[in-house]
């Protein structure tokens, strides 16, 4: 890209320096302003991370991990946000995973692309993955009513809500590492006398699971973080119990931050920053797993 | 099976005819299986159509109560007070404040961050600035939200730049949502970029022209619908964003004449409605529906666009 | 028959060729001159293939033997050829084949008959259809959206398109080996493995198997000690030797091979083309190469397709010039094209 014919007087083949052509006044301006706009937004990154930690560092204690809400903040902690949590992501994981990658098979092994209703499917999956968060929150809420259900801040409510929304994400992704599988694996594996399902079961699944991890690892972490639908079903409460079952009421560490920083005293907000900084780490930690994943267990073509 | 493994031989001659026949397995537990499969497919669709139920059922009965022009078109909005009023205008100006806001933040910022991780950056480079971008993308917005309710309003708004405005902002929310959306515009731009053929550049370079001329007047050209999908979705993601604008925005409904003003979007009004404890089939429990139902269709519209965006950047190479 | 001429560039291939000439031989000695090919099969095939198989093999020898008296047998890798039958008998039958892929007809009217335990190469320029035809006596073009075959193609009579036929067996009867090399990310032993598993075959001893398979591809004394290490480690002749072993194991009565050195170095070619002749005993093989030396040295019978455009719509069609043995195809073609093509002149 970088080789530019010298008009100048030095021989051809002698460039006067690396960049030649690169380095017009107008160039360099623009390489500023696209370097300035990374840095702007690893800037604001950066601030948001050491705001939080700024903010949240003192109330970062064991406190947080075995306190109940409470409506001083000196005595407040977030232990059944942190259990509601882990419920309402565990049951989520368990209902979506298996139901996005069946679906992700069919439509990428099974699925006739030509007939009109798979297309109708694809599309579907498509509109779904950009139907805002809040709405799977109204479709729960309705859901749960319909049924009769009385009580809809219930952790198989909330994780119906998270399910139905990180479903088209683990959709997309166990397509794309389907679709990573080289269809020479297919067809060595057909011409070989097995059937179409062997193929997917024994050869195209185990060589996408590494792929499939990562991205339902990375769908939960967003339902992890997501407090919208939650909070339609009303999941913004006071627990002063352990959430210890799928109909038991819960409320989780996104609604808990949300609860304390729209409260006016000082106190809460630093409890919120604590939770958020709690909420990042476990983030990073399931991104980190999910990257680890991708490249320590992924096969190479 | 019948097969010439077990009975004949592979080499049965050719008018013998004999036990050839081709007849497999019956693979029943298969069809099951694939069966289950599609099932899982169709469940998708079932969502969809149980969002389009859940949503028209309730807010058909709120609209037999407020007619829909009211609705639409009125410019106060007031569901909990005693003199009612349902129309949607104030928390429609709000939604397009943040959005607007957002988008001046996200787009100048997402493409020129697209154009150097695809134009400039060496793979190893791009290999360690790509990732720390999409951290923006994992961040919880309700982490969004309280960065930009006490640091972007509280601290750098009020306290350092003493600009007159109240607890909230549509301003905050929407820069704070704008760099949230950052990694999304900047990602599918890149895509874009990146299946622009090697040839157009090598052509454009061949012609003496250095990279900010071939990226402003061979890329950027060649990748403009993936881009225009990429801002599309962006728009899809700054309407349908909940908990930056529930925190950051204000929860007053009135038509927002100002960036530094406060205001309830249409994602704010449903979350704080919410927290209220409103009874199934009541007037009020029907509003959340009929906002969502009108949410749903805007971001639908918006996808489907940009839906069609993409597709034409898929078939152009 | 042939002038023996046309046999000496393959003695002159390389040392291994040699041996498999010299192998053919011995074979040929201890024989009555009816027997090399097919008894020399049977012995290949192990206690786990079935002898009635080898009955009917060994009576169509006889009969072409009986037919032909006084036959000589040139100590050259195609030695056997020189057994050949006038027209094969047609263990896969082609007739009228036409492969459409949606609205495209890559190949028209397609009439070939293979024969029995011979090597036949398909050949002609590129965009002719033959490897799309290849794909079609097996039924992996069903794998392909919008692909179509019309006419009839029969595997010992039997039409492998009617609608009751499973084509999954179809493909276990005939297998295939593809341009690249495609082992499965697995270990050696699983690729091999693989195939008897999902086919469900009656196995008594996996391992024995296995190295059954490898010993026939010629790769067994290369891999026997790494045997569960990823076969992704292992060359690309290698490689590919080891898809020939994972086809075999699954006791197939026809091999299709897609221009199976393609992606090879020469010195891996050469071991393929030797390995083609070993199998010739027990196996029938189709092969599509883009390579005329390839085709002379291994092929038994050779066909010749090139492309023709429509006169209305310019759409380019396979289509089959010419079918003869090897030598009349390299030595006295009929066709002019299939001369040109021979000749360097066109293609």
């Amino acid at each position: 890209m970088t080789s530019i014919i010298d008009r100048g007087t030095t021989p051809l083949g002698h460039r006067r320096s690396k960049f030649s052509g690169e380095r017009t006044p107008r160039a360099l301006i623009f390489l500023v302003l696209i370097w300035a706009c990374l840095a702007f937004s690893f800037l604001f990154l950066l601030i948001l991370i050491v705001t939080t930690f700024i903010d949240g560092a003192d109330r970062f204690t064991l406190s947080l991990f075995t306190e109940y809400p409470a409506s001083s903040p000196d005595r407040a902690g977030a232990r059944p946000a942190i259990i509601g949590s882990a419920w309402v992501i565990g049951t989520t994981a368990v209902l979506t995973i298996p139901l996005g990658v069946a679906a992700a098979i069919h439509l990428e092994e099974f699925a006739d692309k030509r007939k009109w209703y798979n297309r109708v499917i694809e599309l579907n999956v498509q509109n779904l993955a950009a139907v805002p968060a809040i709405v799977y929150g109204l479709l729960a809420l309705a859901v749960l009513s319909f049924l009769g259900v009385q009580n809809k801040n219930i952790v198989i409510g909330g994780a119906l809500a998270l399910g139905l929304l990180i479903l088209p994400v683990i959709i997309i992704s166990t397509r794309e590492a389907i679709r990573s599988v080289p269809i020479e694996i297919r067809q060595g594996s057909m011409a070989l006398g097995a059937s179409k399902w062997q193929t997917v079961w024994r050869q195209v699944l185990p060589a996408s699971v590494p792929g499939i991890a990562t991205g339902s690892i990375l769908a939960l972490s967003r339902a992890l973080g997501e407090a919208a639908p939650l909070l339609v079903l009303g999941a913004l409460v006071f627990l002063s119990f352990d959430p210890n079952g799928l109909l038991s009421g819960f409320t989780t560490m996104p609604i808990q931050i949300f609860d304390w920083t729209s409260r006016p005293q000082a106190g809460f907000q630093e409890l919120a920053a604590a939770t958020s900084i709690l909420l990042l780490g476990l983030l990073v930690i399931m991104n980190g797993l999910a990257i680890f994943i991708r490249n320590r267990f992924q096969t190479r073509w | 099976m019948t097969l010439v493994k077990e009975s004949g031989g592979p080499a049965s001659a050719p008018g013998r005819q004999a036990q050839t026949q081709f007849k497999g397995r019956k693979r029943y537990g298969e069809l099951i299986i694939i069966t289950v499969l599609r099932s899982a497919a169709i469940l998708t669709v079932l969502t969809t159509i149980g969002i389009v139920l859940a949503l028209l059922i309730p807010a058909l009965g709120f609209f037999q109560q407020v007619p829909v022009t009211d609705f639409l078109f009125g410019d106060r909005w007031a569901p909990r007070f005693a003199d009612a009023s349902f129309g949607v205008i104030p928390l429609i100006t709000a939604t397009i404040w943040t959005t607007c806001i957002a988008l001046l933040v996200a787009i100048p910022i997402g493409l020129g961050a697209a154009v150097l991780l695809s134009e400039y950056a060496k793979p190893g480079l791009r290999k360690v600035l790509k990732p720390i971008l999409e951290i923006l993308a994992g961040v919880p917005t309700v982490v969004y939200g309280y960065f930009a309710l006490t640091f972007v309003q509280g601290t750098i708004f009020r306290d350092w730049l003493k600009l007159e405005t109240g607890a909230f902002s549509v301003l905050a929310a929407g820069l704070v949502m704008g760099v949230m959306i950052v990694p999304t515009i900047a990602s599918i731009s890149e895509d874009a970029m990146n299946a622009v053929p090697q040839s157009l550049r090598q052509g454009s370079a061949a012609l003496g022209a250095n990279r900010m001329q071939t990226s402003i007047r061979v890329v950027f050209p060649a990748a403009l619908s993936g881009i225009v999908a990429a801002v599309v979705l962006g728009v899809s993601r700054a309407i349908g964003e909940t908990m930056i604008v529930a925190l950051a925005a204000g929860n007053q409904a009135r038509i927002v004449g100002g960036p530094l003003e406060e205001g309830q979007t249409m994602t704010g009004f449903i979350a704080n409605a919410a927290l209220g404890d409103s009874r199934v089939g009541s007037l009020e429990y029907d509003t959340l529906f009929a906002v969502g139902l009108l949410l749903f269709f805007v971001t639908l519209l918006i996808n489907f666009i940009s839906i069609q965006f993409v597709r034409r950047f898929r078939e152009e190479y | 028959m042939t002038d023996p001429t046309t046999t000496t560039p393959a003695t002159t291939q390389g040392s291994s060729h040699a041996a498999a000439a010299s192998a053919g031989a011995t074979s040929t000695g201890t024989g009555t001159g009816a027997t090399p090919a097919s008894e020399s099969g049977i012995d290949g095939m192990g206690p786990n293939n079935t002898s009635p198989t080898a009955d009917s093999n060994l009576t169509d020898g006889a009969d072409i033997l009986h037919q032909q008296p006084g036959m000589t047998v040139h100590l050259t890798g195609r030695a056997a050829s020189e057994a050949l039958p006038e027209k094969p008998n047609g263990i896969i039958r082609c007739e009228d084949v036409n492969v459409y892929y949606g609205n495209f007809r890559a190949v028209t009217g397609v009439n070939l008959d293979f024969g029995f335990n011979e090597i036949t190469a398909l050949i002609g320029p590129s965009g002719c259809g033959k490897s799309t035809l290849l794909r079609s006596l097996n039924r992996m073009n069903d794998l392909v959206e919008g692909a179509r075959v019309e006419g009839k193609v029969t595997f010992q009579g039997a039409d492998m398109y009617a609608p009751e036929v499973d084509a999954i067996e179809v493909r276990r009867r005939i297998g295939m080996v593809f341009q690249k090399p495609n082992p499965f990310p697995k270990s050696i032993y699983d690729n091999i493995a693989y195939g008897p598993r999902v086919t469900g075959m009656k196995v008594s001893s996996m391992d024995d198997l296995v190295e059954e398979a490898l010993t026939k591809a010629a790769l067994w004394t290369e891999v026997k000690d790494k045997l569960k290490q990823s076969a992704f480690g292992l060359s690309g002749g290698q490689q590919q030797r080891l898809c020939i072993a994972r086809t075999i194991a699954v006791k197939p009565d026809v091999i299709l091979m897609d221009e199976p050195c393609s992606a090879l170095d020469p010195i891996a070619t050469v071991r393929i083309e030797d390995l083609m002749h070993d199998l010739r005993k027990e196996y029938t093989i189709v092969i599509v190469t883009h390579n005329m030396q390839q085709a002379a040295r291994v092929a038994d019978r050779t066909a010749f397709f090139t492309a023709l455009a429509d006169e209305g719509t310019g759409d380019r069609t396979g289509v089959l010039v010419e079918y003869a043995k090897t030598s009349k195809i390299f030595e006295s073609p009929d066709d002019q094209r299939t001369e040109d093509y021979i000749s360097g002149r066109f293609g």
